[in-house]
């Protein structure tokens, strides 16, 4: 069971308002209506004074620049330093699709624990201090395992942290070194996270995307305002994102929206294209078929980061890529390991297979003509391919062993050039 | 025949308070049907005005996810435990 510790008095969580029913609740570590088990929202002062261009880029560079779009009143006190990750462009990658230009957004790189999970985490774990929770956890397929334990560590929590029994090697210690509690749950990450939502409600710990989820989601609103900003404060004309529950493509065009609402951005409200593997991809069929009801799936993929068969998110991700006239696509694991190879050897950026999903979607979608020559398309790469090797190792060629001798490398430059 | 229903603590407040309930059915609708009948603060909670699973609402049969079981039309089983969860998802 967890204990109270004292919240820092600067820092007050915003309340939160149904997104079913609309009903508003005070601030409190839940994540459900009470009159509809609604998912609930932070709710903004309509009247807060929001910043000009210059004064963001006069602050630090990291999500909390964007903090009057972040669901709390007064200063965070928690992983300060998240977010700023690059905006690489990849010209390369914008003549194989066909658009005028391409850039991806490189979270791979992301700190602390190389992944989108960093900037979600940074915002619940900042709810949980103010609620006086000393526990925090997570259901997770890995990144999010990494980003829960290694923000807790450092900032002196405790950390339980449940995942499917499965994972990768990297994923469970890059979660297990920080000293977290670390259980592994027989069955997919559906089960894990059923799990974690009767755990979350009869423990009273912060568990990020259950309890916490409505100030966690939030934070995935930045990988949208980095963009943004580091185009010069214009938006894309299309943005291609990996689905897991569905959440990122939300927040992404809740983030635009909210950019060019507040007058900092020129340029239309980009397309939003989502990409699942074809081994679970409830979200796309939503989407192809726009469908009324989700169907749950159970998941068959090496893309284990975003293998969600249940993905909770998945009406509203619908909703958010139709209305921006977007559109989805799924792709098979071969294609997928093909998408981690194509960015690696086109843009330099080595991924994990939900990037690899992007990739390889972003090129499906070019082929059933989504995408127009005018085109300027974000690629928004959420994970790092040290996490994910094995999806690759046995695709790559086996390196030549020599003895130290000039005439052998000769000789392997004259067979390179033939 | 004898089913248990777990219910979360937000929907615990309408069966006064109880977190298990002993319910009875051969389906996951009569289940339902059954508690909406003995606490009708809770019925609309679980199901929508047509009598239809709401999409928020994840109803488990010992622990499997009851939308590929056929819905409230899957069989339960005396012994068998119902877990109510309201949906949500992370990665």
């Amino acid at each position: 069971m967890t204990t109270s510790v004292a919240p820092p008095l600067a820092l007050r969580p915003r309340p939160q308002v149904c997104r079913a029913c609309g009903a508003l609740h005070a601030p409190a570590p839940i994540a459900v209506c009470e009159q509809c088990l609604g998912p609930l929202d932070p709710v903004f002062d309509a009247e807060r004074v929001t910043p000009t261009r210059d004064a963001i880029a006069a602050r630090p560079w990291s999500l909390w620049r964007y903090r009057e779009w972040l669901p709390f009143d007064g200063e965070p006190v928690l992983s300060l330093d998240t977010g700023g990750t690059p905006l690489v462009e990849a010209p390369r990658l914008a003549a194989r699709l066909g658009v005028a230009r391409v850039w991806v957004k490189n979270d791979a790189v992301s700190h602390p624990s190389l992944s989108f999970k960093d900037r979600v985490v940074a915002t619940a774990i900042n709810a949980a201090a103010a609620f006086g929770l000393d526990t925090i956890g997570c259901a997770s397929t890995g990144n999010l395992a990494n980003a829960v334990a290694a923000q807790a560590a450092r900032a002196g929590l405790k950390a339980w942290i449940f995942i499917p029994e499965d994972l990768e090697t990297a994923k469970i210690v890059g979660t297990a070194v920080y000293g977290a509690r670390l259980v592994r749950v027989r069955g997919h990450y559906d089960d894990v996270n059923r799990l974690c939502a009767q755990v979350a409600d009869l423990f009273g710990w912060g568990i990020v995307n259950v309890n916490l989820r409505g100030y966690y989601g939030e934070g995935s609103k930045t990988f949208a305002f980095e963009i943004a900003e580091q185009l010069g404060w214009r938006l894309p004309t299309a943005v291609v994102a990996p689905m897991a529950g569905g959440s990122l493509v939300t927040k992404l065009r809740k983030g635009f929206r909210e950019f060019a609402a507040a007058g900092l951005v020129s340029g239309g409200a980009p397309r939003i294209f989502g990409a699942q593997a074809s081994g679970c991809a409830p979200i796309v069929q939503l989407v192809r078929e726009n469908a009324d009801v989700l169907t749950p799936v159970v998941p068959q993929t090496i893309a284990r980061s975003i293998a969600i068969g249940n993905p909770a998110d998945g009406l509203f991700a619908k909703s958010a890529i139709l209305e921006s006239g977007g559109w989805a696509a799924a792709v098979s694991d071969a294609e997928l390991v093909a998408g981690i190879r194509l960015l690696a050897e086109e843009a330099g950026i080595f991924t994990e297979t939900a990037g690899g999903v992007t990739v390889a979607a972003a090129l499906a979608l070019a082929a059933e003509g989504r995408f127009s020559p005018d085109d300027e398309v974000v690629l928004c790469i959420t994970g790092n391919g040290l996490k994910t090797i094995d999806a690759v190792a046995s695709v790559l060629p086996v390196a030549p062993l020599i003895a130290p001798r000039v005439a052998e490398v000769r000789a392997l430059v004259k067979a390179a050039e033939s | 025949m004898s089913v248990t229903l777990q219910l979360p603590a937000v929907l615990a407040k309408l069966a006064d308070g109880q977190r298990s309930l002993e319910v009875q059915g051969s389906t996951l609708g009569d289940v339902v049907a059954d508690v909406a009948a003995r606490f009708p603060g809770l019925a609309p909670r679980l199901r929508d005005a047509a009598g239809k699973p709401y999409p928020f609402v994840t109803f488990y049969v010992n622990d499997d996810d009851a939308r590929l079981q056929g819905g409230f039309a899957a069989s339960v089983r005396d012994g068998d435990e119902i877990i109510v969860v309201p949906a949500i998802a992370g990665g």
